[in-house]
């Protein structure tokens, strides 16, 4: 780690776990939720957000001195747009089936706020460098949460893992299907991603008290 | 009749908060207070009600597949979709400094209300998702069009009027600790949602009831005909033999 300082490594880790843009910045949850039913598409999505933060923070914060404050948040859409075209055309070429899951999610990351909340409140005060390692950070905080729910929710509302029948085969009573497991389709259902989440924060309060809320 | 069911599915149904997750991050964060909760609602309603029509146009005259034949025949060829999300939220952006300017013009009352959640909206992802959600749905006239827009931003406006008033009351509970603020707001969210889900049999699902009880019925009346059938054939049967 000779290339970031301790600084800068603290740009890429805070996010992960005590600044969570999810779970304590409360950023970019629209698009956490609705496609979380499978881990493929998570992680696809948090490569994707990944994507456009990091290389968005770099253009805004290089272009920070010439934006007249007044039309930034034109500018920054336009950025953002441009960036999720990149990623939706990609996404359709190389993997069409996945960009049919994401439907309007893709599109949707222009108004994540998690890309608009970095912007403002990082990418214009400070140099490239520091803006794309930040764009980095916050966006693996954001993958580790999408990471997590899609993990839970497949597991045990398909009982797969990326495709994969990890649990053995309910129809041929297999695994843990054969002692009288049942896969719980409630999982699958968008409500049970907001549960989810919410246990998630608890943990995580519970776990680090300084972050607890007042009522 | 389409106009009145496309308004209640887009209010119940398919609920932007509920069903689709839109819009959650102001949702969260403005939720703390009746009163805001209601300016941030009707403020959505405004400017969906406005925008997915304007996208509607867009959409049906610039980016869809031949969709510049107005232009000439030579044009027909052309396919502009992949612009729509560039196209869509600059027409948002726009539309909403316009609506701001119209209002604090006209009805400086409703501005001082509305005022500061207007320019909030533009990256409200409940706007620019009911007009992609307007694209990928195939919404067909201008009219049915105006009426997603409205009846969407009136769904979530229940919905934030919904949240606020328990989150104003849950401050009386004793909510354990770590949950306390976000985690209670996305637990009673998800519970909400659940609650929303029983809607889904509103419209849609007695259409498919009556065509699934059509069919269950003509199974039924298939399969005892075979049952009646096989008796009698027994009977026949053993009256042959005897």
């Amino acid at each position: 780690m000779a290339l970031l300082s301790k600084k800068d490594r603290g740009l890429i880790l805070d996010p992960l776990a005590d600044n969570n843009p999810i779970t304590i910045q409360v950023l970019g949850i629209c698009s956490a939720l609705a496609i979380t039913a499978q881990l493929k598409a998570s992680i696809v999505m948090g490569i994707s957000v990944m994507f456009v933060l990091g290389v968005g923070n770099v253009v805004i914060s290089l272009m920070r001195n010439i934006i007249p404050s007044k039309i930034r948040i034109i500018v920054q859409l336009v950025v953002v747009a441009a960036l999720v075209i990149i990623v939706d055309q990609v996404l359709k070429a190389f993997a069409y089936e996945l960009s049919k899951t994401l439907s309007v999610f893709v599109g949707l990351i222009i108004t994540n706020c998690i890309i608009m909340g970095r912007f403002e409140a990082f990418a214009l005060g400070n140099g490239p460098w520091r803006s794309f390692l930040d764009g980095i950070g916050n966006a693996a905080g954001y993958a580790l949460i999408l990471v997590i729910v899609g993990f839970f929710r497949e597991l045990l509302g398909s009982g797969t893992l990326l495709g994969f029948k990890v649990l053995g085969d309910p129809i041929a009573k297999t695994g843990l299907y054969g002692i009288g497991y049942e896969n719980n389709g409630f999982m699958l259902l968008s409500p049970m991603a907001l549960i989810v989440v919410g246990i998630i924060i608890w943990v995580q309060r519970s776990r680090n008290k300084a972050l607890i809320e007042e009522n | 009749m389409e106009h009145v069911e496309l308004f209640f599915k887009s209010i119940f149904i398919d609920n932007m908060v509920f069903a689709t997750f839109l819009g959650m991050c102001s949702y969260l964060a403005v939720s703390k207070k009746v009163s805001t909760a209601v300016g941030l609602g009707a403020a959505v309603i405004f400017v969906l009600a406005v925008t997915v029509p304007m996208n509607w146009l867009l959409d049906q005259y610039v980016l869809r597949p031949g969709a510049l034949t107005w232009l000439g025949p030579e044009y027909a060829e052309y396919d502009l979709s992949f612009l729509s999300f560039i196209l869509f939220i600059a027409t948002i952006a726009t539309m909403v400094q316009l609506v701001e300017i119209v209002v604090e013009k006209f009805a400086p009352a409703l501005y001082t209300s509305l005022g500061i959640f207007l320019p909030l909206i533009a990256v409200n992802c409940a706007i620019l998702g009911g007009s992609l959600f307007m694209q990928s749905r195939d919404i067909a006239t201008l009219g049915l069009a105006f009426n997603y827009g409205l009846a969407s931003g009136i769904g979530w406006f229940l919905a934030i009027l919904a949240i606020a008033a328990i989150r104003e009351k849950i401050r009386y509970s004793n909510v354990p600790a770590p949950l306390r603020g976000l985690g209670i707001t996305f637990i009673i969210t998800g519970l909400m949602a659940i609650g929303f889900m029983s809607f889904g049999g509103m419209l849609t699902g007695g259409e498919e009831k009556t065509e699934k009880t059509d069919e269950a019925a003509q199974i039924e009346t298939i399969t005892q005909d075979k049952d009646a059938e096989e008796p009698l054939a027994e009977v026949s049967q053993e009256l042959n033999n005897k």
